[in-house]
Formats: C-alpha cells, sequence, structure tokens
C-alpha cells in the first residue's frame, strides 16, 4: 500500500539525509520525496510517498520519523482528506503542425505549453498522479523526448472536527 | 535580525572580555556536565582541543586504539549510569569509533563523541585526515552534529549530554572542524534547551496501566520479561516488589540480567537461544507477558510466530518505536519503567492466580537445569564462572565480548546485584570485554571488576592492557582459551558438518609473557586442581591480573534453540540430547 507522510521538520544540514538514510537502513521503499520551505521560520515540511507492506508497516514508518531530533511532527495523510499535486514537465516531439493539435489535446487536462523549439514543445502540469500519468500516455504517440516529475506534495485539508478517534489514534503515536 | 539595541551592544562588550577558543569552551563545557574523566587519543585535528585539555583538571585515559577508547567509555556508561565521553581526532581517528558507536547505539548506552575534522576551508576536498564523519555516524547516533561556529558549541554540547542521556540513551556525536576549535566566542551555559522535536513519554498513561492491572487480576500463566530498560531506570527494586506483589515470575534479558537477584525464588534465568528451559518455557506458555524495557531481539524470542503466541502482549518501554516492532502488542505502555513500576507498586495490585503456574515452572526447571560434564582432567568453563561467583560472592563487575564465553558468563555467574554486567548485546562485538572493563573499574573503583573474555576477541583489543599498569586499574583479566572462535567453532560444528573453517587458532603468544611484558601478572592454568588456588590468589588484591586458562576445546554452549526454530524447540536441554541437535534445513 501507498503511505502519504507530511513532516515538519528542522531546516539543518543533514536533515534530508537523516530522512532518505532512515528508509533505506529500515527497507522502507520511497517512492516520492519532496522538500521545501513552510510556513513557519526554520522548518521545512516534507512530503514522503513510500510504499508499505502493511499496517504494521506503516505503524514503525511513523514511529521511526517521531524518533528523529529533527522531526517535529509527523501526519499521515494516507487515509485522511488531503489535497495532492504533482508538476511534471514533458517535452514531446512536435513538428510545427502538429503544435495546435497537441494545445487542444493538453486543455482539458489545465496543462499549457512552457516552451517552444524547432521539433519540441515542453509541457506543464500539475495534478494528482492519475492526471498525470493519463497525460503521458496520451502525448506519447508523438513521440516523448524527456520528463521531469518533482514527486507528490500534499497537505491534510481543513477539517472541521477532530473525531476522538482521531485524537487517540494521534496520541498513541507519541 | 533585529538592530542591536545599546543593552545588546553592553552585553556583547561585557561578553567579548569573556572570549575564549572553542577548545576552552568544550573543556569548560564538558565540565559543566560535570566530566570527570574522558576516554581518548589525540591527533592532528583535536590539537587545540589536547592543549585546552593539557591544564584542564579532567582525567584522561589514553586508550592505545580509538576503539578501546569507545568500548571503555561504553563501560564507564553502563556502570556509572553517566555519558561516557570521547575523543578522536579526523579521518581515521574517527572511522575507528564506528563500532563503538554502533554497539552503543544498539545497547542503548549514553556517549558524547567529539571527533577532530579538517578545517571547513577544506572540508569536501579530500583533505590529509579527511573523512565525512558526519554522513557516516547519522544512522549509528542517536543524533549528531557538525559545528561550524565556535558559538554554537555551548548550546550543541549542553543538548548533546541531554539527549545522549535522557529518554532511551544513545550515543550523541560532535564533529568539530580544526578551525573551529581556534575560533573565539563568548561561553555561556544555555539555562535551559530548545528541542521541539525531542520529548520522550516518560510518564505511563493511567488507562493503560489500569488495562494492565486487570489483565494481572485475570492471568493465570503471567511472566515478566524484563530487559536493559529496568537498569537505565534504576527500576530494579521496583522490578522486585512489583514480581513479589503481583506474584509473577520474572525472564531476564541477556543485558537485564541483574535486575532480579539470581536466587530470588521468583526469578526464573536468563530467556533466549541460551538461555533456561524454564525461562522460555514460560515465554512459551504464557497467557499474560508483560515486557519491560527489552526490545524483542532476535536471540530471544526465536522464531517470533511461536513466541508468546497464546499471550496477552503488554509493553512497556521508553521508546514507542520498539512497541509493536517485532510482537504483536495488545496493550503498548510508553513511559520510563521505573515511573510505570512505581505507579503500578501504588495501586491496590491484586496479584495473579499464579500458584499452580509458578509450581509447573518449578517443575520444569528441577528436570531440566543447566548441565555440564565435570572432568578431572580438564577445566571446565562453567566451572570456571561459578568459581568466580563464589569467590565474588555474585558481587563483581563482570565484562564479556561475544561468544560462548559470554553465554557461560550469563548462565552461570549468578548475579546478586544489578548494574555488575557490561556485555556486547546486540552487536555482539568482539573486543569489547577488556576495555570495557578499563571503563567499569574507572567507575567503580572499589569494585571488583573481571574481564571474562575469549582467546579470538582478545586479540582484537588486548593493547589496552597498557592502561592496567599506567593507570593502575587493577582489573582482572579471565581468558577462557579454547584455540578457537567458540561459538563460531560450535556452529560449524552442529550445522556445518565439523568443517572449522578458519575458526581454530592454533597458534596463540604466550600470555603469561604478554602480562609479564605489560608489568602486570599472569598466570596460566590447565589443571582443574589448580584452578581455584590462582583465581584466589588474584582475588586477594586489587591489582592488576591476567589469566590465561585453558579449558575444555571441545565444550559447546547448551541448551539452545537452533537457528530458525522457536522458543519451544530448544535442544541440548540434557546431557544425554547434547551433540545430536538436527542439523539445518
Amino acid at each position: 500500500m501507498k503511505q502519504v507522510l507530511s513532516l515538519l521538520v528542522r531546516d539543518q544540514a543533514g536533515v534530508l539525509n537523516r530522512i532518505s538514510g532512515l528508509f533505506l537502513r529500515r527497507g522502507y521503499n520511497i517512492e516520492a520525496i519532496t522538500v521545501g520551505k513552510s510556513e513557519r521560520v526554520g522548518l521545512s515540511r516534507m512530503t514522503i510517498v513510500v510504499e508499505v507492506e502493511d499496517n504494521r508497516a506503516r505503524e514503525q514508518v511513523k514511529k521511526q520519523l517521531h524518533k528523529q531530533i529533527d522531526v517535529i511532527k509527523v501526519s499521515d495523510l494516507t487515509d485522511r482528506p488531503m489535497v495532492a499535486r504533482e508538476l511534471a514537465l514533458i517535452r514531446v516531439s512536435a513538428a510545427a503542425q502538429e503544435r495546435s493539435e497537441i494545445n487542444h489535446l493538453i486543455e482539458p487536462f489545465r496543462a499549457r505549453i512552457l516552451d517552444v523549439g524547432k521539433a519540441s514543445v515542453t509541457i506543464e502540469v500539475t495534478g494528482g498522479n492519475d492526471k498525470i500519468e493519463a497525460l503521458i500516455e496520451l502525448l506519447r504517440p508523438y513521440g516523448i523526448r524527456e520528463i521531469a516529475r518533482t514527486g507528490l506534495t500534499a497537505l491534510g485539508r481543513e477539517q472541521l472536527e477532530r473525531s476522538s478517534e482521531q485524537e487517540a489514534a494521534e496520541a498513541s503515536l507519541v | 535580525m533585529a538592530e542591536k539595541t545599546v543593552a545588546q551592544a553592553d552585553d556583547a562588550a561585557y561578553r567579548a572580555k569573556d572570549e575564549r577558543t572553542g577548545s576552552e569552551i568544550v573543556v569548560q563545557a564538558l565540565k559543566d556536565e560535570g566530566v570527570d574523566v574522558i576516554f581518548g587519543y589525540p591527533g592532528g585535528a583535536v590539537l587545540h582541543l589536547y592543549d585546552a585539555l593539557y591544564d584542564a583538571g579532567i582525567a584522561h585515559i589514553l586508550a592505545r586504539h580509538e576503539q578501546g577508547a569507545i568500548h571503555a567509555a561504553e563501560g564507564y556508561a553502563r556502570i556509572s549510569g553517566r555519558p561516557g565521553v570521547v575523543i578522536a581526532t579526523s579521518g581515521p581517528g574517527a572511522t575507528n569509533l564506528m563500532t563503538g558507536l554502533t554497539d552503543a547505539m544498539i545497547d542503548s548506552l549514553p556517549l558524547v563523541v567529539i571527533t577532530g575534522q579538517v578545517g571547513t576551508h577544506v572540508m569536501g576536498t579530500d583533505a590529509f585526515q579527511e573523512a565525512p564523519i558526519f554522513s557516516m555516524t547519522m544512522p549509528v547516533t542517536k543524533y549528531n552534529y557538525q559545528v561550524k561556529k565556535a558559538a554554537d558549541l555551548p548550546r550543541v554540547i549542553r543538548e548533546a549530554f541531554h539527549l545522549a542521556s535522557s529518554g532511551r540513551p544513545g550515543p550523541v556525536l560532535i564533529d568539530l572542524p580544526k578551525d573551529v576549535t581556534a575560533e573565539r566566542a563568548p561561553y555561556v551555559r544555555p539555562e535551559s534547551i530548545d528541542l521541539p522535536g525531542y520529548q520522550p513519554t516518560t510518564v505511563p498513561h493511567e488507562v493503560q496501566l489500569k488495562k494492565l492491572v486487570a489483565l494481572i487480576s485475570k492471568a493465570k500463566k503471567p511472566v515478566i520479561l524484563a530487559g536493559a530498560g529496568i537498569l537505565h531506570a534504576r527500576a530494579e527494586k521496583h522490578l522486585v516488589q512489583f514480581a513479589e506483589r503481583t506474584r509473577i515470575p520474572v525472564v531476564h534479558t541477556l543485558l537485564g540480567l541483574g535486575g532480579m537477584p539470581y536466587d530470588h525464588p521468583l526469578y526464573l534465568g536468563m530467556g533466549g537461544m541460551h538461555g533456561l528451559v524454564v525461562a522460555n518455557r514460560a515465554l512459551y506458555e504464557a497467557d499474560l507477558l508483560i515486557n519491560i524495557g527489552a526490545r524483542f531481539d532476535d536471540r530471544l524470542t526465536g522464531d517470533p510466530l511461536h513466541f508468546a503466541k497464546n499471550a496477552t502482549v503488554v509493553h512497556i518501554d521508553i521508546d514507542p518505536s520498539e512497541i509493536g516492532k517485532i510482537i504483536p502488542t495488545d496493550v503498548p505502555i510508553v513511559s520510563d519503567a521505573r515511573e510505570a513500576l512505581a505507579r503500578l507498586l501504588s495501586y491496590p495490585l491484586e496479584n495473579a492466580d499464579s500458584e499452580d503456574w509458578l509450581n509447573t515452572l518449578s517443575a520444569i526447571n528441577e528436570r531440566y537445569p543447566l548441565w555440564y560434564t565435570p572432568d578431572s582432567h580438564m577445566i571446565k568453563p562453567q566451572e570456571v564462572i561459578r568459581l568466580v561467583h563464589r569467590l565474588t560472592r555474585g558481587e563483581a563487575i563482570i565484562t564479556t565480548d561475544v561468544g560462548q564465553h559470554q553465554m557461560w558468563a550469563a548462565q552461570y555467574y549468578g548475579f546478586q546485584k544489578a548494574h555488575r554486567w557490561v556485555t556486547s548485546g546486540g552487536l555482539g562485538t568482539m573486543g569489547f570485554g577488556f576495555p570495557a572493563a578499563i571503563g567499569a573499574k574507572l567507575a567503580a573503583r572499589d569494585d571488583t571488576v573481571v574481564a571474562i573474555v575469549g582467546d579470538a576477541g582478545f586479540q582484537m583489543t588486548m593493547q589496552e592492557l597498557a592502561l592496567l599498569k599506567e593507570y593502575g586499574l587493577g582489573v582482572k583479566v579471565l581468558i577462557l582459551n579454547n584455540f578457537a572462535l567458540g561459538m563460531v567453532r560450535q556452529w560449524q560444528e552442529l550445522f556445518y558438518a565439523k568443517r572449522y573453517s578458519e575458526s581454530l587458532l592454533p597458534f596463540q603468544p604466550d600470555y603469561v609473557k604478554m602480562a609479564e611484558a605489560y608489568g602486570i601478572d599472569g598466570y596460566r592454568v590447565q589443571d582443574p586442581f589448580e584452578l581455584e588456588q590462582v583465581l584466589t590468589r588474584i582475588f586477594t588484591d586489587d591489582a592488576p591480573a591476567l589469566v590465561d586458562i585453558r579449558i575444555d576445546p571441545q565444550e559447546n554452549v547448551y541448551p539452545m534453540i537452533p537457528p530458525g526454530k522457536g522458543i519451544h524447540q530448544m535442544e541440548g536441554v540434557s546431557p544425554s540430547e547434547a551433540g545430536t541437535l538436527s542439523p539445518r534445513a
């Protein structure tokens, strides 16, 4: 199963190495990891997508992350409402006469052409994993030259009320 | 940054007068943390630091190899309960600490380790004696630092001691570039510590404790598994009281030995691969398993599928990540062991309905006691340990490496008191026991310290013999010499058709001459009838001594859970069954 984690970490030298090293050592397979500044000075937010075997492994991942001195907060977004986005840049072979066709094709994805070359166009698309995969498949017949993807970044949705179950679950983690 | 106010400027001017070098800050901070001994080895990158130590008035033990220094610090930490402090230079000095750091990490020993580093201006250029210690030690330390400004040192050292010794203890490393040790900065010991990501839970949830109390009153076959967490929390007296009040028998892990006195009627002995039959049977058949401060290591559980499979499992641990890691747990209790036990003892605790169970266990123990076959021509290692127990009344500090001698010591010493046992448990480090004994002796000068080592492991760190005479440390070194890497030889005998691949050591140095060369008394004993005489002699005073004890080279450690088997599948449980262990599938 895929586990999506959002971490608040201290913005210190080595913190990315600490987290990725932990996943390597414990044998958890990272699918994507993104990191950037958060709303708080000195803290970064990391989004990690990890492939875990079962719920026990999922708990272990959370606990091991929590144990890290530089990790301030661990939120498991897997089963919670969240907004999650990834950005992809896709360079596609495109002769001049194909460009308007590609433009039409990508429009429903709210993707756009960022750069036009003699023989290719570079497309920017933002969205969930499925949407990006779908667009890539549609573009494949034109000839995909390069893809760069950021990996997923995510935030939990604002919740109106926190259930006592959730609070208990979080308390048992600490 | 806000503009400086006049007051701040004044303060800065005042502090400037009090500025010192990074090295002087380190030395003062160590003093402020109450450090009374440092284990270390100098080198280029720590020259400034050693210069500051020259007349600092802190004792420094000059090991002969950095690995010796860090194992000594581990022994010191294990006995004193305070962080062991180590200093090594950059590059090879620091990489030689790797084994000790990993050992301390897995056995939860508090260390503060300072490594020199090349200057910040050449870092990353493959400079002379440069090694990437910060990234190399990340996974084998509880936390580590690389300090780039002398002004950060007061905070870093304060945090390092706090992190090493609180929560689940562990090693903390500070990598210190040479220029930072010369840079000047003010020193004020920070009053508080700001580590928002580090707030260990030490006090248990009342709700969880009450669940445990209810389970105890219903249990018919309860057992307590007590690990080193009991000892780290200094909770051994609470453990005894708790067991007595609830009438629940106690099994110790290897590292938990000493928590219960060996002759306590509720003590079943050590569990695990070479544990007592009764201890493992109790773990196997229990209906309630209360784990206090143990981490269900694979050498304890055997195949986890068979471990405590009918039991309701309660796990008290200060490290939440240990709970549910190996064995599914019904009642997790995140807490310091002493806090949890003290609270439990304050409740109106009912005892378990355990009398039938205790009788059953007692019958099992009578049927399957520890056994060995005495021999009038050859010294049996078990007899050596029993004799050491008798001569030291079960009160000596015993240190070991890993392997057969370690298991015999664990099985036969019979610890009367807590905090007397220093062994490499999780990592299983050869060469640990002897330097650890040096550190233990420094932590407990008035106590008898016995390093029980094998001939193979001793040869890994025996250069530290120089320290006994130099520092007047009355460590007694007993080499259980079987001319082999005993445990490797045992496994090859049992599971590899007696193909003794590189496990025999037919050539041995003359340990008696070696002892003499290092200025201490050396003895060799081969005759079982001379053993007592020699051991009695070495225990009459507090002088260092080394005894090369030639033991039966064929002797194996029994009983044993063969690899891959469950805790109920012990073999070699009686003399008639030894040597018939099933070959590995």
